[in-house]
């Protein structure tokens, strides 16, 4: 019936035949993510990012950070030992577009979290061969200077809300609040952290939560990657796909 | 000379043509692809330097890797090999077919300045920071509308002219550049879908996740290179090497099983670049089995390029121009046997995140996508503007030059990423992690150097074939040409 004969001289068929041929592939890879339920690992901890992080995330992303920097731990001894625990599924579930990136012309900063102070990552941020000597990365010492856009933090939320994250009404509604209130110590960070639980609170950059710079969000992304999931208390049989 | 020699044939067949064919377009997108050639490649040897020494980030937002990097893999891949790709495939089509090209000819200028117009919006957005962080889709939502649109009427032009065709059969190297058009056109649609943050704002979020997202991408990145810059420049390989060798191809048996096997399995080829990652392991295995079928209809199809020569190689010792076409066919194989090496999970597992894998994207890049291109390039320019090569001793100059820039840019990379990769997983007696990981980026530093300068040659090569166009559409012949008198038509 589908003689090349007869293919090659109908371009209808010749095109309804080429994009089923190429379409079987891909569905039959992609479809069943959305569907096997253990796809994703069973663990707590991941939760949407606080407004501050996302803004930093988003920084992360237009800045290109990701073309030299993976976000993804894979399961070899040498991995393990230098970046922590292999990455799951979970940890990405609310990262819309995933970061796991392809080259390290930098290392992994899957779990950076926690490992560097803040001072340590401002000062790398302004002039990495201050800490760094043999580093190549860029300086990004604008950064420290610029004030943190955020007036439409709000939409950001919901529009990432409307891809699946399951940022709820109060948090939409109070994102410019919980964002500053993570540049505040000495506020009260209650509702933001009952929002976003382990939130790290801490003195922005230039010193008053009113200013805060790009380079604090950027900041507040990095210290969270990686450090929701505690692995102390998770059962390995949760960890199978 | 070859231009002299296969005129005949050439105009024996346009002489049968009512209309003539709208090669007014071709050569505009001929020019705009010599133009982003050289902005992708000057991006690319800057950016290769800044990797080497970093104050070339200039300190400054604009400039440094992270937004140049995206500027050069677009400028390469959809401004160059793309404009390269829209205007042969204007040109085979019409001419494999006969027919004028379909629509009012403003429908093929939109397509022209519609595609510039997307390259424009893309590039400047990226200078700015606004990516969507998808490799070979940072373009944000709306330039993405606007290249659906274009895609959209390029396609419609492409069926028009097949349709009123006056040849019964649609020649293969049509059967590619529409598997390219039509699988570039559902990849893109699939793989750009987002939600924006308002209609004022360039940022959007990408409609899935994580390890779905993840798939998604890569399923998107792996068939660009699959159809966007291996079926499109096999469509390129089907008419210009024929043409060339002034043969018919080797096989066409070959071509039907070349053509359905290959883009049958490609599309599954995509979670090979998900190897050990939170992708469950069901899709990592198929993607890397369908790699490495993958080599066969890819061997296939280059056992039908280079055989097409068969009784003509001695005309490599003539047309140089020819010489990037067989080169670019002989890469290919080498590309496509290294890639399914690549997929493969174990080999993987050290090349991957490393600078095996930039070189083995630049052997395609140059010696397969850029070579073919200037293959059909020596071909084009003489024929549309109906003048003989300024200069064919400029072209053999330009064909050594960018062989050694290759050379030097894919060995620098193999050793680099071999290196990288043993000494990140390399222990040390007392069983610690032998090096730091800054360690690994000095030692990086020469072979860095080395690349650039493989850059520098390219580059170079690509200015003399520019200077060689630009003398030939004026109408030069070089005293170095006194052959072409003496030489007359078969």
């Amino acid at each position: 019936m589908f003689s090349q004969e007869r293919i090659e001289k109908n371009v209808i068929l010749l095109l309804v035949l080429t994009l089923l041929t190429v379409s079987i592939g891909g569905i039959v890879e992609i479809v069943p993510l959305f569907t096997i339920e253990t796809t994703i690992e069973r663990v707590k901890g991941v939760r949407p990012y606080s407004p501050l992080e996302l803004a930093g995330r988003n920084i992360y992303m237009r800045e290109g950070c990701y073309l030299c920097h993976s976000q993804q731990i894979r399961p070899f001894r040498d991995e393990v030992e230098r970046y922590g625990h292999y990455s799951l599924a979970a940890e990405s579930m609310y990262d819309h577009p995933f970061l796991w990136g392809s080259e390290r012309q930098g290392p992994d900063l899957a779990r950076v979290g926690g490992k560097y102070s803040n001072d340590w990552h401002f000062a790398h941020l302004k002039d990495p061969r201050d800490v760094v000597p043999e580093s190549i990365m860029p300086s990004y010492a604008f950064m420290a200077s610029r004030p943190l856009e955020f007036t439409h933090i709000s939409e950001h939320l919901r529009a990432d809300r409307a891809v699946g994250v399951p940022y709820s009404d109060e948090m939409v509604a109070d994102a410019r609040a919980d964002l500053l209130a993570q540049v505040n110590p000495d506020g009260d960070g209650a509702g933001l952290l009952k929002r976003y639980p382990g939130a790290l609170v801490f003195k922005p950059l230039q010193g008053a939560p009113d200013k805060v710079t790009e380079m604090d969000a950027l900041v507040a992304y990095l210290q969270v990657l990686g450090t929701e999931v505690k692995f102390r208390d998770v059962d390995p049989a949760d960890l199978t796909q | 000379m070859r231009s002299v020699a296969s005129a005949p044939a050439a105009l024996a067949v346009e002489t049968y043509v009512s209309e003539p064919y709208n090669e007014e377009i071709v050569r505009a997108f001929t020019i705009a692809s010599l133009f982003w050639l050289v902005a992708a490649l000057a991006a690319g040897v800057f950016i290769a330097f800044q990797l080497a020494y970093p104050v070339l980030n200039l300190g400054l937002e604009w400039t440094s890797f992270g937004r140049l990097r995206p500027l050069h893999t677009s400028a390469a891949i959809f401004a160059f090999g793309g404009n390269a790709l829209l205007g042969t495939s204007f040109y085979v089509v019409q001419r494999t077919c006969r027919a004028r090209l379909w629509g009012a000819e403003s429908l093929a200028w939109f397509v022209f300045w519609g595609y510039q117009f997307f390259i424009a919006t893309a590039a400047t957005g990226y200078l700015e920071g606004v990516t969507q962080s998808r490799e070979y889709a940072e373009p944000e939502w709306y330039a993405d509308i606007w290249l659906t649109i274009v895609w959209v009427v390029y396609l419609l032009i492409y069926v028009g002219t097949i349709l009123k065709r006056r040849e019964p059969h649609i020649y293969v190297a049509n059967w590619f550049y529409l598997a390219f058009i039509v699988t570039i056109a559902m990849l893109h649609i699939v793989n750009n879908l987002a939600v924006p943050v308002s209609i004022f704002s360039s940022k959007s979020y990408s409609m899935s996740a994580g390890v779905q997202d993840a798939l998604t991408q890569w399923w998107y990145g792996h068939n660009a290179v699959g159809f966007f810059l291996t079926a499109g420049f096999l469509g390129m390989m089907y008419y210009f090497i024929p043409k060339q060798a002034d043969r018919p191809i080797y096989s066409y048996r070959l071509s039907v099983i070349h053509f359905w096997t290959l883009i049958f399995l490609y599309i599954w080829a995509g979670p090979h670049h998900l190897h050990y990652t939170a992708l469950p392991d069901w899709a990592q295995t198929l993607g890397m089995v369908f790699s490495v079928m993958l080599w066969m209809p890819s061997w296939g199809g280059m056992i039908n390029g280079l055989m097409t020569l068969s009784g003509a190689w001695n005309k490599l010792r003539t047309d140089p121009g020819l010489r990037f076409s067989v080169t670019a066919v002989a890469f290919y194989g080498m590309s496509t046997f290294e890639g399914p090496m690549m997929s493969i999970r174990q080999v993987n597992g050290l090349s991957h995140y490393t600078n095996w894998t930039i070189g083995h994207v630049h052997s395609g890049a140059l010696g397969w996508v850029a070579f073919m291109t200037f293959g059909a390039f020596y071909y084009l320019v003489p024929a549309l503007w109906k003048r003989a090569i300024f200069s064919t001793r400029l072209v053999a100059y330009h064909y050594w030059i960018a062989t050694l820039g290759i050379v030097f840019y894919i060995v620098s990379m193999w050793v680099a990423g071999i290196l990288q990769g043993l000494m990140w997983r390399s222990y040390d007696e007392n069983g610690f992690l032998q090096y730091s990981f800054v360690e690994t980026v000095a030692a990086m530093h020469p072979f860095y150097i080395v690349r650039g300068l493989g850059g520098v040659l390219f580059l170079t090569g690509g200015l003399i074939m520019i200077y060689n166009f630009y003398r030939t559409m004026r109408g030069g012949v070089a005293a170095s040409e006194p052959r072409l008198a003496a030489v007359p038509a078969e």
